[in-house]
């Protein structure tokens, strides 16, 4: 079985100095929406630009592995690279209130997707973003196609972008946390709208959410990141059924969770901060922060199977301790 | 749109009437015009005849609102030393500054904007600090010492350009650099800094995750935002260009507007001083509703205002 996308080892480096993210693993299976969740500043963000090779300057990746469809991402030209951006792979950000260009109009921003990579009349492709749009759930789309980002909602405006990622029926959509700047109300439509378009598309989704809500909603799987390291793997049902690494635990305890949740008890937290790594840093980076660490720890942490599809980066064996109160 | 444009109108109207007024007042505060007029060997009575013949003895609203209500016919009076009317010696000097103004901005255009681009997309390499280091010896370099070391070094020494005088195009060439060179350093810089803001943002991030080629992100989405601000700035440099040719059209004796003025500022001849500075001021008014109306054109957001 080979994954979409097969990323293995990945490093990125910024300024050679500190490294966002340190020998992360991800798979990402065909027409699967997968969710790589983690808190602020763990190298989500960071792990999802280096697939597109988007990293801000500075900012250097490496990998054993890292193949989008059977082709190996880190061989690719700029060019090469540029060709597969936004038509076989497409990525949609966080702040959709700036990722349009103010000065151009909806229209001619789709359009020139469709025209860059599938050739075509501008006409054509203008007919493809007005059923894009939709299909997306924008309303009135033909009156769309005139007007600028600054007529538009927060909400219309991400959606332009999820219509404008899907101009050239990619593969994979690269989703950096597409709601997070949106009000609840319109986050609900989001992901619904993303679920159906997998659904109906067969389109694979590399979600990243620091919000397990999301997670517990839309994910197939799930990879769990710390510190610039894919912590734990797991499909998203059997994740929340029995965690193991102990980051994945405290994080499932900082949700409250309908029936599992008792009244009067506090709800959990995850004592301390993300620490800063350096380099020559070995061993597991949780244990600064961690209630079962202890020596071992300091040493070269193996990745441990819980399933045949689950595993984690812990010295502790699975079930190591109670599982969660139910 | 045409809101726009008619508020921008309005405004102009109102900064045309303030320039109007201010050159008035300014030229009857240089002293008493019939005595200049009339000469450091002239009589008292010499002086009052100069005084009636000139209309300076009426009062000066009177004085104001006939030269406001003349002018805005078109008629500026009569030159007190060209002997000829002042709208026909502007008429005849204007084209002279414009096509130097436009020689200077076109060539400040064709410079700078690339440079700045350049300098913007290698950020923070030698060239970046080559470009910025020629702004500012650029900015720091007064305008008649270039035009002198151009006069000795292309005119005098190689020959291949004439040093003064109208009579070719090749003799709008050096006061068309040295014109140019004044606004070089401020739109080169304002280039590049707005690239840089532009090629850092969310939306040029976007650009790229969609496959564009580096050269549509760079000269279609970058410049198109980079370049509003630099609309701004050329626009108001073009009126510093025309206000600020006087040295420029005297070091070269092009006999544009801006050596009219400074002759006539020289030899006391008010109604032309008055009209020069107006026909100026015109201009600059000009200029800004254009680039208001550019601006317009280049970012949407700003069409509703």
């Amino acid at each position: 079985m080979s994954a979409l996308l097969d990323i293995e080892d990945l490093e990125v480096m910024f300024g050679g100095r500190s490294a966002a993210v340190r020998g992360a693993s991800l798979q990402v299976e065909k027409g699967e929406t997968h969710c790589l969740v983690g808190e602020s500043g763990c190298g989500k963000s960071v792990t999802a630009l280096s697939i597109m090779n988007l990293l801000a300057r500075g900012g250097r990746r490496s990998a054993k592995r890292m193949s989008f469809a059977g082709t190996d991402l880190l061989s690719l030209s700029d060019r090469e690279m540029a060709r597969l951006r936004g038509n076989r792979i497409s990525m949609i950000f966080q702040e959709p209130m700036t990722s349009l260009n103010p000065a151009f109009t909806i229209g001619s921003q789709m359009a020139e997707v469709l025209t860059r990579h599938k050739g075509g009349s501008r006409t054509a492709a203008l007919e493809r973003a007005v059923e894009l749009m939709g299909r997306v759930g924008i309303t009135a789309p033909e009156m769309r196609l005139g007007q600028f980002p600054h007529q538009l909602s927060g909400g219309l405006r991400q959606r332009v972008m999820i219509a404008m990622a899907l101009m050239c029926d990619p593969e994979l959509l690269v989703a950096d946390e597409p709601t997070t700047a949106l009000d609840v109300t319109v986050q609900a439509q989001i992901l619904r709208l993303l679920a159906t378009l997998k659904r109906e598309l067969g389109l694979a989704i590399l979600l990243i959410t620091h919000d397990l809500g999301i997670v517990a909603r839309v994910a197939d799987r799930v990879s769990v990141m710390y510190a610039g390291e894919v912590v734990e793997r797991a499909p998203t049902a059997e994740l929340f059924r029995s965690p193991q690494h102990p980051y994945t635990r405290g994080l499932l305890s900082c949700v409250p969770v309908p029936g599992r949740v008792q009244r009067d008890r506090p709800l959990g937290s995850i004592p301390g901060v993300v620490p800063a790594i350096g380099p020559g840093f070995a061993g597991c980076a949780f244990r600064s922060r961690c209630s079962h660490a202890d020596a071992s720890c300091e040493r070269e942490i193996p990745r441990r199977q819980a399933g045949s599809a689950h595993d984690y980066l812990c010295r502790l064996a699975p079930q190591f301790s109670e599982p969660q109160p139910a | 749109m045409l809101l726009l444009i008619a508020r921008r109108l309005g405004l102009g109207l109102l900064v045309a009437l303030t320039v109007m007024t201010l050159a008035f007042m300014l030229t009857r505060l240089s002293g008493d015009l019939a005595i200049s007029i009339a000469g450091p060997s002239a009589t008292q009575a010499d002086v009052e005849i100069i005084r009636k013949a000139y209309g300076l003895d009426r009062p000066l609203y009177v004085q104001f609102f006939s030269w406001v209500g003349r002018a805005m016919v078109g008629d500026f009076g009569q030159s007190y030393f060209f002997k000829d009317s002042v709208s026909n010696l502007i008429a005849k000097r204007l084209p002279i500054t414009l096509t130097l103004g436009l020689v200077g901005l076109s060539l400040a255009l064709i410079i700078s904007i690339p440079l700045g681009i350049l300098a913007a997309v290698r950020e923070n390499t030698w060239l970046d600090r080559g470009v910025t280091m020629f702004t500012m010896v650029g900015q720091a370099i007064p305008s008649f010492w270039l035009a002198l070391i151009l006069m000795i070094v292309l005119g005098l020494n190689l020959g291949i350009l004439p040093i003064s005088g109208t009579g070719t195009w090749q003799h709008f060439v050096m006061p068309g650099i040295v014109l140019a060179f004044t606004a070089i350093p401020a739109l080169t810089r304002l280039t590049r800094s707005g690239m840089i803001e532009a090629m850092a943002s969310d939306y040029i991030r976007t650009a790229r995750a969609k496959g564009l080629s580096r050269a549509r992100i760079i000269f279609k989405h970058a410049l198109r935002n980079a370049a509003i601000p630099v609309v701004s700035i050329a626009a108001v440099q073009l009126g510093f260009m025309l206000g600020g040719s006087i040295v420029i059209e005297t070091v070269f004796a092009l006999h544009g507007v801006g050596y009219l003025g400074w002759e006539s500022i020289a030899k006391n001849d008010f109604p032309v001083v008055q009209a020069v500075v107006l026909v100026l001021a015109a201009i600059y008014i000009g200029l800004t509703l254009l680039s208001d109306i550019l601006n317009a054109l280049l970012d949407p957001r700003l069409r509703t205002g």
